[in-house]
């Protein structure tokens, strides 16, 4: 075992991580920080995407020890310190982007990620990005529909308000 | 318009905020002080006699606790099946045990043989390395029909064949259909396979157990559709635990699709090695555990004729399939291919004669049960394509040979040939309705437009029916079904008034904890924040039979309506007394009593208050307290149904389709939250859509399961699905239930295979290429081969 640190939502957290501990696992067994899901064992699905020093990063394609001393941000850590919403996240909920919750985060942190490079993507490029996350609820409908919204764009009137 | 949080209104979910701040409680965010690991070892080959296990090794080895066997379960029951299917002949269907573990063979690749439980997870995976499981591979029986030819390898040595059953319906009509078939001035025939598919919530499934010796208590933790189904399964039929004794929860639960319905293996173990190693136990699945552990979905060969008359009426439907049910029968299996499929052959037709036969085949795979559908994607399938084709084949547009036959408006209530009797519809209108919002009218222009880029641009219709809604009790009891399928509910009026509802249905993604607080809201007219929706947890919601076939608002729903307007009847006595007037002159409108004709009134919390802290209450007419319970069992399933358009462009060289735009117009009844029920739609669709075009189940000869992770099995990305149109605005009401709602989670599913498939040919014909069928899933390699030969 070996004692790593990283900053984590801003705070700095420590813990114990073997040489072959997923920063999934990690994040999850060893911190508590069990938003991030894992629904895959191939790193097809993108339920575990987390920022890692700025970056989208599938924590299950990741050791724990790779991150020693990174910045890690995390859906914990989105909303506000009140538990206000971010806009993106605000937009998931207004446009019915999510119905199990289960591929959320690693929606929410992929989308987050994409709007940071490309602050208004077009509807293709939105589908294009989100290949690496599997949603199977929705459709991927108003999962789209709600990162036009949070990108300040129009979104399509195909379905009802 | 309606309120912003009553019936028709689409006030945002709730349920939302835990789920988009990582705050949920999926159940492998569930940890037990002292908790223990569990992992399976499962059988890599499909058939084989297992000679020895030999765990001493990794039972010496750091951490393990023990290892356990079948020898560990020989006081256990086998895992039960739920529903029994009478074969033409008036004989029972064969029914195999199915054991927690393997009990000296193993059956299919995943079978489970033996169970690691240690202190962490890798000790328990590093020591299942270390159990030596000596096995003789038999030969695997793996295609349906190889499986009931003559001397055939039987998957079962107690069973006389692999036939689980062959099913006639409706066998009286067997030589008259015939008759009806040889006789008809026109016969359309197709064969085709409906092709297996895995559910794959995005959720792997999770089980924890937990005991408490001082009070001999088992906890189940599972992700589970039903969690009062797997108390009494679990609890009556394999371990023997009484209710009172056995909780079981099924808490945030990430998607089911039918897949978490069963009963299944790894519930029974956790629970069981709880107890035994007074310690708690997990076992979280992987995605490929899943791929060879959950029930998987479809996989049916149908061969169907339709008859027709020399007017284009059709007159008898002929369908001759072999379902395949896996090496075991799982929950629902015997089900899927009979009583949810044979009772929808009619389809939304006149068609007075019908006869299914259904063979249903034990093979060295994955057990196979119901996914989104169940048995009616299969029969929608089957009608809609065939009668695509014999429009062809009649050189008609298929939407008018639809047309032709639809059952009227004025002949409902209409009885089918199949069984049921369907309570409304109005399928012209879902027809015109699609046909408008896809701008069926100007596709002719949109091809050329595409030719003109090199691309083939087809469009493809289909109009679906559903029985859901699961189910009327005695009638399913009638068609084998071990137990009713009725639905309770119990709400509780808080002194000041909020209202917790407790419903047996459970949500997994539908949203009931922010649409069923609207029926309630609007009943009684207070606010839905001021309303919970409880569910999941048999210590807290007495009895449920939970959440399949549509069920949820129909069932579920209707036993919250019954329970909520015992609550009112009750208050509005209350409210009499409180006011000194007549209880029949007691108006309940928005949250306030009050008495008609008059300018008295009491707000509602003044009549919960006094329901439950009274100085002064009439004790000899009624009982101090605000809480209600109903049963409800509906006089009938319902019906659903819907028009589909898919639009779509194949391109020649390379086979690849580009989905363009789909189309669904849908009568679901009233609709309580339009937002959700869409969304609802969108989910089935990209199921339907993903079957069509992508996803397939492959085994080899030897029952190896080719797709058997995310990187072999193609699930639909965002990329592949087009934005779609979607409209439930054709509603008729479904006439049994207080709501006249009919339920929305599968028809998408239902309808939208046909329509890809319909639209791929269409292209296809439209370019010159005469092609009856494809296959699902409708590959670019399976276009081009069909193009070029």
């Amino acid at each position: 075992m070996t004692k790593v640190t990283m900053t984590i939502n801003g705070k700095p957290r420590s813990g114990e991580a073997e040489g072959r501990t997923l920063l999934a696992s990690f994040l999850r067994e060893e911190l508590g920080l069990t938003g991030t899901h894992v629904g895959c064992d191939t790193s097809q699905c993108g339920a575990c995407v987390v920022h890692v020093d700025g970056k989208a990063v599938k924590s299950c394609t990741m050791f724990a020890l790779e991150a020693d001393g990174a910045q890690v941000d995390t859906i914990e850590g989105q909303a506000d310190a009140d538990g206000t919403l971010n806009s993106l996240q605000q937009a998931f909920q207004d446009y019915h982007g999510l119905q199990c919750g289960f591929c959320t985060p690693g929606m929410v942190m992929s989308a987050a990620a994409l709007l940071k490079d490309n602050p208004k993507p077009s509807e293709a490029e939105i589908r294009h990005y989100l290949e690496g996350n599997i949603c199977r609820c929705t459709g991927y409908h108003n999962i789209v529909r709600a990162i036009l919204a949070a990108s300040g764009q129009d979104v399509p009137a195909v379905a009802a308000e | 318009m309606p309120k912003d949080s009553g019936i028709g209104a689409s006030p945002k979910r709730r349920e939302d905020i835990r789920f988009l701040t990582g705050t949920g409680n999926y159940t492998d965010d569930i940890n037990i002080n002292g908790q223990t690991y569990a992992w399976f070892i499962r059988s890599d080959v499909a058939h084989g006699t297992i000679n020895s296990i030999d765990a001493s090794a990794a039972e010496a080895m750091e951490g393990v606790l023990k290892v356990f066997t079948s020898a560990d379960f020989a006081e256990a029951g086998g895992i039960p099946c739920g529903w029994e299917v009478t074969d033409r002949h008036g004989q029972p269907m064969q029914e195999p045990k199915h054991p927690i573990l393997a009990e000296g063979k193993v059956r299919h690749v995943g079978d489970p043989i033996a169970v690691v439980v240690a202190e962490t997870l890798e000790q328990a995976r590093d020591a299942a390395e270390a159990v030596e499981i000596d096995i003789d591979e038999l030969e695997a029986v793996i295609d349906m029909k190889a499986a009931v030819a003559e001397g055939a390898t039987k998957v079962h040595d107690d069973l006389t064949s692999n036939l689980c059953y062959d099913w006639g319906f409706v066998e009286e009509n067997r030589e008259a259909v015939d008759e009806a078939i040889k006789s008809a001035a026109h016969v359309t025939t197709l064969e085709l396979v409906n092709n297996r598919v895995v559910a794959n919530p995005m959720e792997p499934r999770v089980a924890v157990g937990d005991y408490n010796r001082a009070g001999d208590e088992h906890t189940l933790y599972t992700t589970s559709q039903n969690p009062h189904v797997i108390r009494l399964l679990m609890g009556a039929f394999v371990l023997s635990i009484p209710e009172h004794k056995l909780r079981v929860v099924a808490p945030d639960v990430g998607g089911g699709f039918g897949a978490k319905i069963y009963h299944y293996a790894e519930e029974a173990f956790v629970t069981y090695a709880a107890k035994v190693l007074n310690r708690p136990v997990k076992w979280t699945s992987s995605r490929s555990e899943a791929f060879i552990s959950d029930a998987h979905g479809r996989d049916h060969v149908t061969k169907i004729e339709l008859a027709m008359d020399e007017n284009h009426k059709f007159t008898a439907v002929r369908t001759d399939t072999y379902a395949n049910m896996g090496a075991y029968l799982s929950t629902f299996a015997p089900s899927v291919p009979t009583w949810l499929h044979g009772t929808l052959m009619a389809g939304n037709y006149i068609t007075p004669l019908i006869y299914v036969n259904v063979k249903a085949v034990f093979t060295n795979t994955v057990p196979v049960d119901a996914y989104r559908g169940a048995g009616r994607p299969e029969a929608t399938f089957q009608l809609e394509r065939v009668i695509d084709k014999a429009a062809r084949e009649l050189g008609m547009d298929p939407v008018e040979l639809r047309r032709k036959n639809f059952i009227q408006p004025d002949q409902f209530p209409y009885d089918t040939p199949v069984a049921v009797t369907y309570d409304t519809g109005n399928y012209d209108a879902t027809m015109d309705k699609a046909l408008e919002v896809a701008d069926y009218a100007g596709f002719e222009a949109r091809r050329a437009e595409s030719e003109a880029r090199g691309k083939l641009r087809g469009i493809g219709v289909a109009h679906y029916i559903e029985a859901c809604g699961i189910a009327p009790s005695n009638l399913v009891g009638q068609l084998g079904a071990r137990a009713g399928l009725y639905e309770s509910a119990t709400v509780r009026v808080n002194a000041t008034g909020s209202i917790s509802v407790f419903t047996g249905s459970h949500s997994h993604g539908q949203g009931h904890e922010t649409t069923f607080a609207q029926v309630v809201s609007e009943m009684i007219g207070v606010d839905a924040s001021q309303i919970d929706i409880v569910h999941g947890d048999t210590s807290k919601v007495p009895m449920g039979m939970g959440t399949y076939g549509s069920r949820s608002i129909a069932v579920g729903g209707s036993a919250m309506v019954r329970a909520t307007e015992k609550i009112i009847n009750k208050a509005k006595k209350i409210a009499a007394h409180l006011m000194e007037a007549s209880e029949a002159d007691i108006e309940l409108k928005d949250g306030a009593f009050s008495v008609a004709g008059t300018d008295k009134s009491v707000a509602w919390g003044d009549v919960t208050l006094a329901a439950y802290v009274p100085h002064n209450y009439p004790l000899e007419d009624i009982e101090p307290g605000l809480e209600e319970s109903a049963f409800y069992d509906p006089a009938n399933f319902t019906y659903p149904s819907g028009a589909y358009i898919c639009e779509l462009e194949v391109d020649p060289e390379t086979g690849v389709i580009d989905m363009l735009n789909f189309t669904a117009a849908d009568d679901f009844g009233n609709v309580i939250n339009p937002m959700i029920v869409e969304g609802q739609v969108h989910g089935g669709l990209a199921q339907g859509i993903g079957q069509a075009l992508m996803e397939a189940c492959i085994y080899d000869e030897n029952g190896q399961l080719l797709s058997g992770s995310f990187m072999d099995y193609t699930m639909p990305r965002a990329d592949d699905m087009p934005m779609m149109n979607v409209d439930h605005s054709c509603q008729t009401p479904c006439t049994h239930n207080p709501l006249g709602v009919k339920g929305c989670g599968e028809a998408g599913a239902i309808g939208s295979p046909p329509a890809v498939v319909n639209a791929v040919i269409d292209a296809l014909h439209r370019a010159g290429h005469k092609v009856e069928h494809i296959d699902m899933p409708v590959s670019p390699a399976r276009v081009w081969k069909a193009m070029h030969g």
